[in-house]
């Protein structure tokens, strides 16, 4: 129980509970060596586990004010006025938000990058042969409304080859960087399509330790929400860690 | 009282890949004008924003000594009185135009990160005891398959550092030095992050 009585007022109760424990067996370990960039990446030491103080709970606050219109459509927010919009499967992916108590995550910063419509990145380091689109980008932000709701527009990106193995390719798929209420919910992962075949072949998708759990970073189609004669949806849900119960939500 | 238990679990983290500064820094790497131009936590602090203004430089290495130069650093501290830029923090109003939050990507030619803040003060550990002043680092990069934390302390620290709760506490006193930033002038600091073998710095689990 984290308690800062001495140096909170009466009105000002402390409300700040410790996330629940991260479960690591959930998450890729630090060295998978069918990943080789991991080899010499991964901690050999165990971490060192500490509980959750101020530092670790709170975070940077993003209000939707750092937007701009089009910053979650990834169709159009590189293309200068007036240039096609990007080449490509034209989508929506959408979802929510959720902390582990299944609550949405209003405010969450969610910024997405992924290589166009052939699997290139737009990066100096990525030499890929299929080429750039000059209209596309390939990033995208948005803030989680109150509900933990987000929504981006963009194109469905190709796979790619990629040094690993000799003839490793990487599923489609669009990486996902989330920041919510305190620093312990920071989290970097990747969505995936249903139904490509490369994910079962994929050495950073093998990295996460049980098949099943891969499942939930595979975003479905959803018909429902798709936008006839314009865009297919897919939806992807995101849970980040949740906080143990605290005194002042049960009062309010 | 209703007991809140957790019924879903934490999404699978996946690496950040060697790309993240499409998304996170996009300007840094020449995607000119992406979001107007600013990428988020370039500036920690504003002008007129009290406290002791330090640079905190530094290199994150591979197991084999190799620059990491294509990684990604955030950081996350206190402002100089010990308050967090957070409505979580209700000790206090934090300084204004402080925003404590600073992100960089390692540089692509030589893994090299430089952070302009403001020196952090003390802040409360879990049982109500002061911290020594530090800063809350978070690393990705390519090979990374789950997020590092780890802390800065400062080298002219050195009695509040004895005491602090979570270095006194550390396993293996020898491991503390991993922590400790060097001087390299005034209000100039080094922290090299070492991901593996020799000097490997102590990441924790938050
Ligand atoms: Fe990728």
């Amino acid at each position: 129980m984290i308690k800062f009585s001495k140096l909170a007022t009466k009105e000002q109760e402390p409300v700040v509970e410790g996330f629940f424990h991260r479960e690591f067996h959930r998450h890729p370990p630090a060295y998978t060596p069918r990943y080789k960039s991991s080899v010499v990446r991964s901690p050999k030491l165990a971490l060192v586990s500490i509980p959750n103080s101020l530092s670790e709970l709170t975070g940077p606050v993003f209000g939707h004010g750092i937007l701009g219109d089009d910053d979650n459509d990834l169709t159009v927010n590189y293309a200068d006025a007036g240039m096609r919009p990007a080449l490509g499967e034209r989508i929506i992916v959408h979802g929510r938000v959720l902390d582990e108590r299944d609550k949405g995550v209003p405010g969450v910063l969610v910024e997405i990058w992924q290589a166009n419509a052939g699997g290139r990145y737009r990066h100096f380091k990525d030499g890929y042969l299929a080429p750039l689109d000059e209209s596309f980008g390939g990033f995208g932000r948005t803030v989680t409304d109150a509900e933990g709701g987000y929504e981006f527009r963009t194109v469905r990106p190709g796979p790619y080859p990629w040094p690993n193995g000799i003839n490793d390719w990487r599923p489609s798929h669009i990486h996902f960087s989330l920041f919510g209420a305190g620093l312990a919910q920071r989290l970097i992962t990747q969505m995936y399509f249903e139904g490509d075949p490369l994910i079962p072949h994929c050495p950073i998708v093998n990295s996460i330790p049980e098949p099943s759990l891969v499942d939930s970073l595979v975003a479905r189609l959803d018909l429902a929400n798709t936008v006839p004669m314009d865009a297919r949806a897919y939806r992807f849900d995101i849970v980040l860690r949740g906080r143990r119960s605290s005194q002042f939500e049960n009062r309010s | 009282m209703a007991i809140r238990s957790r019924v879903l679990h934490e999404t699978p983290s996946q690496t950040a890949g060697p790309f993240v500064h499409i998304g996170c820094t996009p300007n840094r790497i020449g995607l000119a004008y992406a979001y107007r131009g600013q990428d988020l936590g370039e500036r920690l602090f504003d002008n007129g924003v009290p406290g002791q203004r330090i640079v905190v430089e530094g290199c994150v290495f591979d197991g084999i000594g190799t620059p990491v130069k294509d990684g990604m650093v955030e950081i996350w501290q206190a402002d100089h009185k010990g308050l967090f830029n957070s409505p979580q923090d209700r000790r206090g109003q934090s300084s204004l135009g402080f925003s404590g939050w600073g992100r960089q990507a390692t540089d692509p030619e030589t893994g090299e990160f430089s952070f302009r803040t403001i020196k952090p003060g003390e802040t409360p550990f879990v049982d109500g005891r002061m911290q020594a002043p530090f800063i809350s680092f978070w690393i990705v990069a390519r090979g990374v398959n789950l997020g590092l934390h780890t802390r800065m302390y400062f080298p002219d620290e050195a009695e509040r550092n004895r005491q602090d709760p979570v270095l006194s506490k550390l396993e293996h006193a020898c491991r503390i030095q991993t922590l400790i930033a060097s001087c390299v002038s005034d209000n100039h600091y080094r922290f090299d992050i070492r991901l593996q073998g020799e000097g490997e710095t102590v990441f924790f689990d938050v």
